[in-house]
Formats: C-alpha cells, sequence, structure tokens
C-alpha cells in the first residue's frame, strides 16, 4: 500500500489557481522526487501536505498510511512523522546543536530541561546522520552542508516517517551534495520514504525512484527509474523540446577589455588572512570568461571587492578597463568605469523587494531619468518598459512589486538594473541559481546578447556543467589564487576539479597551513 | 472577478491615505458632535479653534516631517525634544541677552541644529552606532545643556519681529480686512492647484500602467480635500488670516513631498530603508544619506525649537519634553514602515493633525491628562494594527 495519496488537490488563492487537482502517489520506502519550473506548484504542493495550509482551505484528499489526513497545523503532521525541511534553513544560529536539535520539541520534564539526555540523544542523532561535530558547538560556526545535516537529524528526533526535502542541495558545494545524497540513500534502506524537491537532474537520477513532474499547477507524469532521462524531464517541465541545454553562440572575441593584475585583497575582520592572492585575469570584448572553484575559493570576494571594494580591507592590484588604469575605488566610480557586479544572492544584496520593478530598475543609474537632480518618472517608466519587452519579464505591469516576480523574473530586473548603467563588463556571480530551468535558457540567451553586443561578461558558477556550456575561457579558483585556465575546447569537469585537487595537494606537500 | 481584482487593487494602493483622511474627516465631525449636545454647547469648528490647532501643532507637524526621513532611511531620533528645547534656549540667549536682530538669529539657530545633527548622524551614519543610543544620548545631554544654559530659570520675552514667527499672520495685501482678501485668494488658488495635481498624478498613474483608483473615490476624496480647505480657509478669514506658522507649514510640506517623491535624494533614501546593501551595491552613498538625513532633523528641530519659544514667548527649561514621542507617533499613524523604506509626507502630515485635533478636542471636552495620554497611545497601536494587518492579507 502506499504511504502517501493525494488526490484532486485544487487550491486557489485570489486570483490565482496555484493547484489544479493535483494527484500525487508516494510508496512507502520509496524517494520520490518532484520536479517542476519554479511557480508549478510545488512549494504550495508540499505546503498543503505539511499543514501550513491546514485541511478545509483546500480540496481534494490526502490519505496518509490509509486514513483520510485533515492536518489543522504543521505540529499535527509532525506528530504524524510528515516533516519538512525547507529550503531556507530553520536553525538559530547562535544557539548550540543541541539547542537547536530539540527546538520546541525539548527533551524536559515539567519544562525543565535535561541538557545531560539532550547532548547525548543528539550525539547519537549526529552520528546517524555522519556529522562529527559537539553538541555544544554553535550551529552559526558550521557551513550550510553541515546545517542541512542537522536539519535532517532534527527530523530524525522527531521519528519522521515522511521527510520532505526543499531543494536541499541548491546552497551546497558538490561534495556536500553527493554526502547528502548518500545519507538520504542511507535513511531509505532504514525505511523513511522521502520525497525530494529538486531542479538538479542529475541528483534526481541518482537516488530517485520515482519522478512526478508537476506543470502550471497540475500533474503532467509520474515515471518510474527506468523512464527517467534528463531529456524527458526538462521536456515534460517546461512543455516543450529543448533540443539544447545552452544557447548557440558564435564566439569572436575581440579587443583586451579588462585586465586584473596581482589583486590581493585581506579579511574585513580577521586580521593577517588574506582572502585573495594576487589573482589576475582577462576579459576580451565580446568574451564570456568563467570563474570556477569550490565555495569558498574566494570567486564572490573576488568580484565584490573589484566592484567599489564592496568586500575586504587593504586591496592592492592594478585593474584596466579599455586599456587605461581604471580607479574601483567606490561602488559609483566602478560604474562610472564601465563596471556591473549582479550579486549571487538577489534577494539580500540585488533588489529592493518592497519597491516596484521600476523604481528597481532605475536604482543605479537614477541621473539618467532625472533632470538637475528631479526625477522624470515619465522616462523612468519607459526605461522600465525598454527593458521589460528586451528581456521578457513576465509581469502585468512594470509598476509590479518585485516581491511578487519569480526567480527568473527577478533576476531579470537585477540585470536590466545593471544593463541601464550600460556597462562594458558585467560580473554575473551565480547568475541562474535557484532558477528553474526554462528561465535558465533565457538568462543564458541574455548573456550570449551581451557578449554579442561587444561586453565583456564574467560568471562565476558553481554548476560546472553550466561554465563548460556558456564560456570561451574558463579560469579556476582555489583558495584565493587563480590556480588554473582552460580554454573551451580544453575545459572539462575533470580538468577543473583536477586543478583544484593538485593545488590542495601541492600545498598539503609543502605543509603550507590553510 | 474583475470586481475583486479593482477593489483589491485599490486597497493595496490607496486604502491607507483614504482611511487616514476619513478617519481625520471622523475625528473632527466627533468632536464637533460632541462638544455641541453638551451643556454647554461649544462650536468646535469656530475660526478660534481652526487657528490653534496650526498654531499649537505646528511644531509637532515640522518635526515629524524630517523624523520621517529619518525613519524612511531605518532610524529613529529620539533628541528632537531636547534639541528643540536647546535651540530655543540659544535662539533666546543670542536675542534676549545679545540683542542680535531676528533676521540674524533664525538662520544661526538653524545652523546650531545643524550641527547638533552632524554630530548625531556622524556617529550613526560612520560609526555605525545604533540611532537609538545615539539619539538617546542626545536627549539627555541637550535637555542637559538647555537647564545649563538657562541657568535653569525662563528667557524672555522677546522682540515683536520674533515672536510674529508663530503669532503673526500674514499681511492683507488686498486691503479688504474682513474677511481676510489674501488668504481667500491663497486658499482659493491652493483648491484649484489641488484638483489639478490630483488629476495630472491620475493621468500619469494610468500613462505608466499603475491600477487608478476608481473615479469615484478619487471624486470624493478630492471633493471632501476641497471643501475642508475651503472651510479651514473661510473660517481663518473671517478671524485673521493665515497664521505665519500655517504658510511655513504649508510651503516645507509642498517642498518635503518634492523632495522624497521627485528627486534623485530622495528617491535614493527611500532605497536605502528598503535595502540597504542592495542601494550601497548600486552606487549610493549610504552613509552619507543617513548623515544627511540627521542634519536635516537637526534643522527641523531648530525651527520648531524657535517656533515653540516665540509662541510661549519664553525659553524654558522644560520646554520641547515629549515632542520626540508626538512627531514619531504621527509618523507612525501617517503609515511609515517600522523598518524603513516606506511612509509619506503627506500621511505624515494628516497624522500629526489627527492627534492635534484629538489634543485639541479631548481638552475642549475637559478630558484629563491621563485619559488623553492612553487614548492617544491606543490610537498609534490601532493605526500601526490596522498597517501590519492590511499587510499580511
Amino acid at each position: 500500500m502506499s504511504l502517501l495519496e493525494m488526490r484532486g488537490i485544487s487550491k486557489v488563492f485570489p486570483g490565482v489557481r496555484a493547484l489544479d487537482h493535483v494527484n500525487l502517489v508516494v510508496e512507502a520506502g520509496e524517494i520520490h522526487a518532484i520536479c517542476g519550473e519554479n511557480g508549478a506548484g510545488k512549494s504550495t504542493l508540499m505546503k498543503v501536505l505539511s499543514g501550513v495550509y491546514p485541511a478545509g482551505s483546500y480540496e481534494g484528499e490526502i490519505f496518509y498510511d490509509g486514513v483520510l489526513l485533515e492536518n489543522r497545523s504543521i505540529r499535527d503532521s509532525e506528530g504524524k512523522g510528515i516533516i519538512i525541511i525547507h529550503q531556507e534553513l530553520a536553525l538559530v544560529p547562535l544557539l548550540s546543536i543541541a539547542e537547536n536539535m530539540f527546538l520546541g520539541n525539548e527533551v524536559a520534564r515539567h519544562g525543565v530541561i535535561s541538557w545531560p539526555e539532550a547532548f547525548r540523544r543528539t550525539g547519537e542523532l549526529l552520528a546517524m546522520v555522519g556529522l562529527a561535530e559537539a553538541p555544544g558547538t554553535p550551529v552559526g560556526k558550521l557551513g550550510v552542508g553541515k546545517q542541512q545535516l542537522i536539519e535532517i537529524a532534527k527530523a530524525l528526533a522527531k521519528n519522521v516517517r515522511l521527510l520532505i526535502l526543499d531543494e536541499p542541495t541548491a546552497a551546497l558545494q558538490e561534495n556536500d551534495s553527493q554526502k547528502l545524497l548518500d545519507l538520504m540513500l542511507e535513511l531509505k534502506a532504514q525505511g523513511v520514504t522521502q520525497i525530494l524537491i529538486s531542479h538538479k537532474l542529475n541528483e534526481i537520477r541518482r537516488v530517485a525512484d520515482r519522478v512526478t513532474v508537476i506543470r502550471d499547477g497540475a500533474t503532467v507524469s509520474t515515471m518510474d527509474k527506468a523512464e527517467i532521462t534528463e531529456d524527458r524531464i526538462i521536456r515534460e517541465m517546461v512543455g516543450r523540446d529543448m533540443a539544447h541545454r545552452y544557447p548557440d553562440r558564435i564566439s569572436t572575441p575581440g579587443d583586451m577589455l579588462m585586465e586584473v593584475r596581482d589583486w590581493t585583497v585581506w579579511h574585513p575582520e580577521q586580521a593577517g588572512r588574506k582572502v585573495i592572492r594576487g589573482a589576475g585575469f582577462t576579459v576580451r570584448r565580446g568574451e564570456i570568461v568563467g570563474i570556477a572553484g569550490l565555495m569558498g575559493s574566494g570567486r564572490t570576494e573576488l568580484a565584490m571587492s573589484l566592484f567599489g571594494q564592496s568586500y575586504g580591507r587593504d586591496i592592492s592590484g592594478e585593474v584596466g578597463i579599455g586599456g587605461v588604469p581604471a580607479d574601483l575605488s567606490t561602488v559609483t566610480k566602478a560604474v562610472a568605469a564601465g563596471l556591473a557586479y549582479v550579486t549571487e544572492d538577489r534577494k539580500a544584496l540585488g533588489l529592493i523587494l518592497e519597491e516596484p520593478i521600476v523604481k528597481n530598475i532605475s536604482l543605479a543609474n537614477l541621473p539618467g531619468v532625472s533632470e538637475h537632480g528631479v526625477l522624470d518618472k515619465r522616462r523612468e517608466a519607459a526605461v522600465a518598459e525598454k527593458y521589460r519587452k528586451a528581456l521578457a519579464i513576465r509581469t502585468p505591469s512594470v509598476q509590479q512589486r518585485v516581491m511578487n516576480l519569480s526567480g527568473g523574473n527577478q533576476q531579470k530586473v537585477v540585470l536590466s538594473k545593471w544593463l541601464f548603467t550600460d556597462p562594458q563588463v558585467l560580473i554575473l556571480d551565480e547568475p541562474t541559481r535557484g532558477i528553474d530551468v526554462g528561465a535558465k535558457y533565457e538568462i543564458y540567451t541574455i548573456m550570449n546578447d551581451l557578449a554579442a553586443q561587444g561586453r565583456g561578461v564574467v560568471m562565476i558558477s558553481s554548476e560546472m556543467p553550466e561554465l563548460l556550456g556558456m564560456c570561451d575561457r574558463i579560469y579556476v579558483m582555489n583558495e584565493g589564487r587563480i590556480v588554473g585556465e582552460l580554454a573551451r575546447a580544453e575545459a572539462s569537469q575533470e580538468r577543473i576539479m583536477a586543478m583544484i585537487i593538485r593545488d590542495n595537494d601541492s600545498k598539503a606537500g609543502k605543509g603550507e597551513a590553510a | 472577478m474583475a470586481q475583486t481584482k479593482g477593489i483589491g487593487a485599490h486597497f493595496g494602493g490607496h486604502l491607507r491615505e483614504n482611511g487616514m483622511l476619513v478617519a481625520l474627516v471622523a475625528i473632527v465631525a466627533f468632536f464637533t458632535v460632541l462638544l455641541q449636545f453638551q451643556p454647554q454647547p461649544v462650536n468646535f469648528l469656530q475660526p478660534l479653534n481652526i487657528t490653534n490647532i496650526f498654531l499649537q501643532n505646528g511644531h509637532v507637524i515640522i518635526l515629524a516631517l524630517g523624523m520621517l526621513l529619518v525613519i524612511v532611511s531605518g532610524h529613529i531620533d529620539l533628541s528632537v525634544g531636547s534639541v528643540a528645547a536647546f535651540t530655543g534656549a540659544c535662539a533666546a540667549w543670542m536675542t534676549v541677552s545679545l540683542g542680535l536682530p531676528f533676521w540674524l538669529v533664525i538662520p544661526l539657530t538653524l545652523v546650531v541644529g545643524g550641527v547638533i545633527g552632524a554630530i548625531q548622524g556622524y556617529w550613526v551614519a560612520y560609526w555605525r552606532i545604533p540611532s537609538f543610543i545615539v539619539t538617546l544620548a542626545g536627549m539627555m545631554v541637550f535637555r542637559g545643556a538647555t537647564m545649563w544654559m538657562l541657568g535653569n530659570q525662563n528667557i524672555g520675552p522677546f522682540p515683536k519681529g520674533f515672536q510674529a514667527m508663530s503669532n503673526g499672520f500674514i499681511p492683507d495685501l488686498t486691503g479688504i480686512g474682513r474677511p481676510h482678501g489674501l488668504t481667500l485668494i491663497l486658499i482659493a488658488a491652493a483648491i484649484l492647484l489641488q484638483v489639478w495635481l490630483g488629476l495630472r498624478a491620475r493621468a500619469r498613474d494610468a500613462e505608466f500602467g499603475i491600477e487608478p483608483e476608481p473615479m469615484g473615490v478619487f471624486a470624493a476624496r478630492t471633493l471632501i480635500v476641497a471643501a475642508a480647505t475651503g472651510f479651514v480657509g473661510w473660517q481663518l478669514a473671517s478671524f485673521r488670516g493665515l497664521p505665519n506658522v500655517l504658510v511655513v507649514l504649508v510651503v516645507l510640506t509642498v517642498l518635503y513631498a518634492f523632495f522624497t517623491e521627485n528627486t534623485v535624494t530622495g528617491r535614493r533614501i527611500y532605497a536605502l530603508g528598503g535595502n540597504e546593501k542592495a542601494a550601497k551595491l548600486s552606487g549610493i552613498n549610504t552613509d552619507r544619506l543617513v548623515f544627511l538625513c540627521f542634519v536635516n532633523m537637526g534643522v527641523l528641530a531648530a525651527l520648531a525649537g524657535m517656533i515653540v519659544t516665540a509662541r510661549l514667548n519664553s525659553a524654558t527649561p522644560k520646554a520641547g519634553t515629549g515632542f520626540e514621542l508626538d512627531a514619531i507617533a504621527s509618523v507612525f499613524i501617517g503609515g511609515a514602515s517600522m523598518t524603513g523604506g516606506s511612509g509619506r509626507i503627506i500621511g505624515v502630515v494628516v497624522g500629526a493633525l489627527i492627534m492635534g485635533v484629538m489634543n485639541m478636542g479631548m481638552s475642549m471636552m475637559g478630558v484629563g491628562v491621563d485619559y488623553q495620554f492612553m487614548i492617544k497611545g491606543l490610537v498609534l497601536l490601532i493605526a500601526v494594527i490596522f498597517d501590519v494587518y492590511n499587510k499580511s492579507k
């Protein structure tokens, strides 16, 4: 018998039908993947299942263990062993692992917590997820990968039977992702049924037994492991054939556009710690240059320190743009010099979510829509409208608040903002993070257009296939240094990883501290 | 479906401002009726009262204008009451002890306010000391400084020129006298201007693809505002004309409304409050803007200090006590967000007027100060609950 059966689930928000008769059957003991573009309704469906939307606020029936499930709250569903781990981790950074582990579920008698017991059980749970950390360690000191494992341990503490993971590897490095996937398989062996929401097709293929594809709030299909192919999943997700993951481009690199030499940056708080060590790279006109590297290798720090010294202290090095030395000491000067930087965290660093699209697009170039310091709102609206059309931002109006847009459309707003400053070089930091397949393709197309216009594009990404598919050249970063450079023809995932590993080995050989 | 959407969009966009206006009208009507049915009926809307509303609350509106900018930028200024008292004392010292003329005292005092704002803003903007702490310290320091400066005595009285700042009325250049001709002309002009601006904004909304509010609502609001302006103007004209303070208030309100909504710097302050990091990474000098918001607040606090000092005709050590609370309450009643990034000048002015009308109405009804505080506190709470509730929907 199947563990979970959701029948004809419909959920209507004012003006939007988020779910339209969705059916989902999850067998006991399987890992069931759910795929779909952003906004397809995956999260809504999981919120219905986990009791965020209580029974009665949706149509349809949920059978769990053969019994009609009518959750009134998250607590209800957790009591039945249905536990969801959200994309944004719900841990308190200043509290210890043990404190987080039993938050809201404390090991207590008459309201008094038994710490020895809590620590002992935390130790057991950490062992189950293969994490060798002291239970007293503050969670904030751990990396995202380890925090993810703590979330899973937390679920185990609640006697989980159905574990829902919402894009668990979105923020993880390759090796952390692998560890997490291994753990999922191990939990499956112990009989924990799991639902995995993911955009990453390779990991779905690796762990999932079956896949259900959701599109526009409705179930498209459910397939068995044998039938799973990337092409098929993509086709059903976007509802059309996608011959290529990356748009074609004829690359014609031109003159030298930007040169960075001997760029060195010190950590803003920790004295004596170099974050970027003499890095250098070049970008030609019409070229897309990739920067590969593991998380913590200094890619974002390199970009942000270049962009108006927005990161780090005691920055030294030389930058030339268009053959002349560029002063990049403030963001304003960097923008004037022709540089633009699209951050990896568009919600926290790139957008003012409460403001409409039009105000976000003009933000970096307000003088461009004003006369003597007075805004010309007509011109501002026209500019926004121009970019809405050019980049196909899907919105009823440019007056729409940015918070109401999907990830892909938000990213297009950020790109519009920077295009309006007419940059020569754009540094794009994880430009497709958290964006669905269809929108990724559109972002890639925009990047190609930018290169075709003679601009230089620097692309930082954790997804190697994306770098390999898009870039003319790829620089490999490790520990704050550029450790290698690969032309498109010679680049491969193996060679990039090999450069990183060889670099780590050579340092270990010299006995240099990490 | 279309019906829901129309009303929904309207609720999202204009509910707050229309709601505020309705609240103000309702409160005025409430007191008018209640005072009419007292054992000894009083006309709440008599010319003297209307004049006094502006004379007695001008300083709150002035402080609230500056406070809005500070709050929009994501900060708070608790020191404005003490700074107003201190600058008032400075003005008194310069006028009474040094015998300087008012045309020199006024700009000098504004500079003193600006310098005080700059000192506080410096710590907040460039040293990242929380504004709550810096201005709490300022609140104590400048209260003490006021006492020290005045030697715990009142300084006064002031020459006529200085007093005119808050007790004076504009001259009637038309020579009609009563009703005050120039007042009527200015009020008529203001009504026409307001209707024209409203229609223009509507046309622009349509052009920019902002869903316009239903015509009926727009017409009703314009009519109410025009009628209220006309009535207030007539009553003022039949008394002594426009008070100087009101002229200052209207000019400042228009100036600040324009600044916040139509200038690059104004827009950047909202961006900074909405998401400081994003603003910074968009090339906006956020530190300097925060600094300038505090300088501006200091200047306005000095203006408010002088107006209060002129009205009382003496600088007192206790002047300005609680001003910061009135100003902050006005800003939040006016719909500003506690986390910064939103809030409109017009809302703040209406918020301050609501507070002012309630003060006067309750005093005239003989409501004790104890109850007045409780009621004002609850009004503030309800206004903000209303905001939060609307946002969560």
